[in-house]
């Protein structure tokens, strides 16, 4: 256990601790584990789509179909939602001024639930793809994967309910009386959107996964055209909980950058209220815009244009995001210590993903994008240009909250520097793949098209750098969380103004959290 | 609200331009989906891992489609297990084949060449080799 270095306490003490902090750390754990599971993944596919024709790494589809289902399973819900909630675990009940979570065995239940749901994923290494539409996933795809495909997403949706009553309840009932919900702090507030979009959701693909289920075992044919189905039901269905899931994954990235931005811009943040509509905002549109996952189904011209309105109104919102960000960095006096570069690199990212977005939206051309490596980028650009480098900041900014040490900004200056030309040179490189019209989750690629696999090689070389950034980034975690040297704890990086939150966590089993 | 000229002025901006990308995908799809009267219907089936067309004469090819140049064509695409997605890259034809459905697409190639037919929707284990040609012939 790398955390919590300065007083170390036993691990059992912390595993079956209900503490806000302790339960926020476990999720951290938890998800950066993964985000290395998946990472490795997410290399044996660059590596292998590297040589076109030939067996490197993975010898048959079989297995690269499964390899890229449980890559995508793992970055979305085993990292992605379990960092987001372990940072809002350590931050929002402080951020609110309680002593935890409203309820905090809920909390190390709702945890809990990940390791079981994250081994019924791994186990069974389904090859359905992460959207697992039927009727694939129910007339083809092999068991038990597929059935512990759909039992792993049912414990892990649970949880995410689950955590999502938990900071709704925290938020909204347990804040301080003297702090109005307008003056919480931002990153609190895209915890609230998300949690209340994720109970609005949820449910929606809780009950797809059950019809898919039943129809696996032929006790129902919902989604199933030679029983009388429909598969568009499905993808209705689905896409209902995962677009606005996308925002679900975003949200608390954006919360992140609203936290370091100003602080590290020495400068008020440009305006709370503007920051808190957009959340507001964007968590009710997201909801108008799944259709547009669905053009190509044969969707009438009506309901296509309905979905792009839908998609087209999200986007002033994120707009508004940009626009605050960079007028609180306007005119002020900018430290770029390794939270800010990956914050402020994380904001470029997001401009670009957005505007590729808007092209998606825009009927014609998603006839032209959809299915291919273009939305592969697309998303690869929100998930690690925006949420990736959120996540990231954040966690640097926390190091020497956590474990009271500083990390080394050289070395954070290599992960940035390699993280970023990676992301660019990785999914620009595949939006152009898209163009050049190569579809997504392909094995291998005809050789035919000379500049498919240039296009292949050069993304594949980002994803190596990509790579090379995170393993620098595991190794200064793990290094100097043991060897750094001690943070100043009231001011870690000399900008002046209080380094918030150290104070106010005490944690009852264990003196300070933290250090 | 805390919102001043300059945040007015950029959202303002962005939905302009959000406007303009919408009204012309509007403009532009309404065009796009208006297939012509003489086209010629193609029936176009995908099944694991290959695809058939049928041309109204009743001839029968897999794989391998021929068609003449400068004629419209509709695609009527079926599936007969899982989804497909019956993509032309080169013509920007594009619509998935669901199990339980028609969609159409069509087309009117000018050009004579071959060009690749590929399956553009996830659909098991050999989706990537999923692939056919299209060869526009000359009209003689």
């Amino acid at each position: 256990m790398v955390l919590e270095l300065q007083k170390p306490r036993p691990v059992w003490q912390i595993m079956f601790s209900t503490h806000h902090t302790d339960v926020g750390y476990l999720y951290l754990v938890f998800g950066i584990t993964f985000l290395f599971m998946g990472g490795v993944l997410a290399m044996i596919i660059r590596t292998h789509l590297f040589f076109p024709g030939q067996n490197v790494l993975v010898s048959d589809s079989a297995t690269f179909n499964r390899i890229f289902t449980v890559h995508g399973l793992t970055m979305l819900f085993l990292f992605a939602l379990p960092v987001a909630n372990g940072i809002g675990n350590i931050l929002v009940p402080i951020m609110v001024r309680y002593k935890d979570m409203a309820y905090p065995k809920l909390n190390a239940i709702a945890f809990w639930m990940n390791p079981v749901g994250a081994a019924l994923l791994w186990l069974g290494f389904a090859d359905t793809t992460w959207v697992s539409y039927a009727p694939y996933s129910i007339i083809r795809a092999p068991g038990p994967a597929a059935d512990m495909f759909i039992f792993g997403m049912k414990i892990l949706g649970i949880s995410s309910i689950l955590s999502s009553i938990n900071f709704v309840v925290t938020v909204l009932k347990c804040k301080h009386p003297d702090l109005p919900l307008r003056r919480v702090p931002l990153f609190a507030w895209s915890m609230l959107t998300v949690s209340l979009m994720t109970i609005v959701a949820m449910p929606t693909y809780a009950a797809a996964l059950i019809m898919m289920l039943t129809d696996r075992l032929g006790l129902s044919g919902f989604f199933n055209p030679f029983a009388g189905g429909d598969p568009i039901a499905y993808l209705h269905l689905f896409w209902f909980t995962f677009h606005p899931e996308v925002y679900i994954f975003l949200l608390p990235a954006i919360g992140m950058m609203y936290e370091i931005i100003p602080r590290f811009s020495r400068k008020p943040l440009y305006s709370q209220a503007s920051g808190v509509f957009a959340f507001v905002m964007l968590g009710i549109i997201g909801f108008a815009s799944w259709g547009h996952h669905m053009y190509s189904t044969g969707m009438d011209f009506t309901t296509k244009v309905v979905f792009m309105i839908g998609t087209l109104a999200a986007v002033p919102a994120s707009g508004m995001h940009v626009f605050n960000f960079l007028a609180t960095m306007w005119g002020g006096r900018i430290r770029f210590a390794a939270p800010m570069k990956f914050a402020v690199g994380g904001i470029a990212l997001f401009f670009s993903a957005g505007a590729g977005g808007v092209l998606n939206s825009a009927m014609p051309l998603d006839f032209i994008s959809h299915g291919t490596y273009w939305v592969v980028g697309h998303m690869h650009l929100f998930l690690i240009g925006t949420i990736g480098f959120g996540f990231v900041a954040m966690i640097y900014y926390m190091f020497p909250y956590v474990t009271g040490r500083m990390y080394n900004e050289k070395w954070a200056s290599a992960h940035f520097v390699l993280m970023f030309w990676g992301t660019v040179q990785t999914f620009f490189t595949q939006h152009l793949l898209g163009l050049e019209g190569m579809p997504r989750r392909v094995y291998d690629y005809p050789t035919d098209f000379t500049s498919w696999t240039q296009l292949n090689q050069i993304s594949t070389v980002g994803a190596w750098l990509i790579g090379a950034s995170f393993v620098i980034f595991l190794a200064s975690l793990i290094y100097y969380s043991a060897k750094g040297k001690p943070a100043n704890m009231d001011d870690p990086w000399g900008i002046g103004g209080k380094y918030y939150y150290p104070v106010s966590a005490k944690n009852p089993h264990g003196g300070h959290s933290g250090y | 609200m805390g919102h001043d000229t300059a945040e007015w002025v950029f959202v303002a901006i962005v939905i302009a331009v959000l406007c303009y990308v919408g009204v012309d995908s509007w403009m532009i799809q309404k065009e796009v989906e208006d297939v012509p009267a003489d086209a010629e219907i193609i029936k176009v089936t995908g099944q694991q891992w290959y695809w058939s067309f049928e041309h109204p004469n009743g001839t029968k090819e897999v794989n391998t489609l021929h068609l003449k140049v400068n004629h419209a064509y509709k695609f009527e695409i079926y599936s007969r297990d899982v989804m497909h997605s019956f993509n032309i890259p080169d013509w920007v034809v594009f619509e998935d084949a669901v199990p339980g459905h028609t969609n159409h697409a069509w087309f009117a190639p000018n050009e004579v060449g071959t060009y690749p037919i590929q399956c553009r929707e996830y659909c098991g284990l050999l989706h990537y080799n999923m692939r056919g040609s299209l060869v526009v012939e000359p009209n003689t």
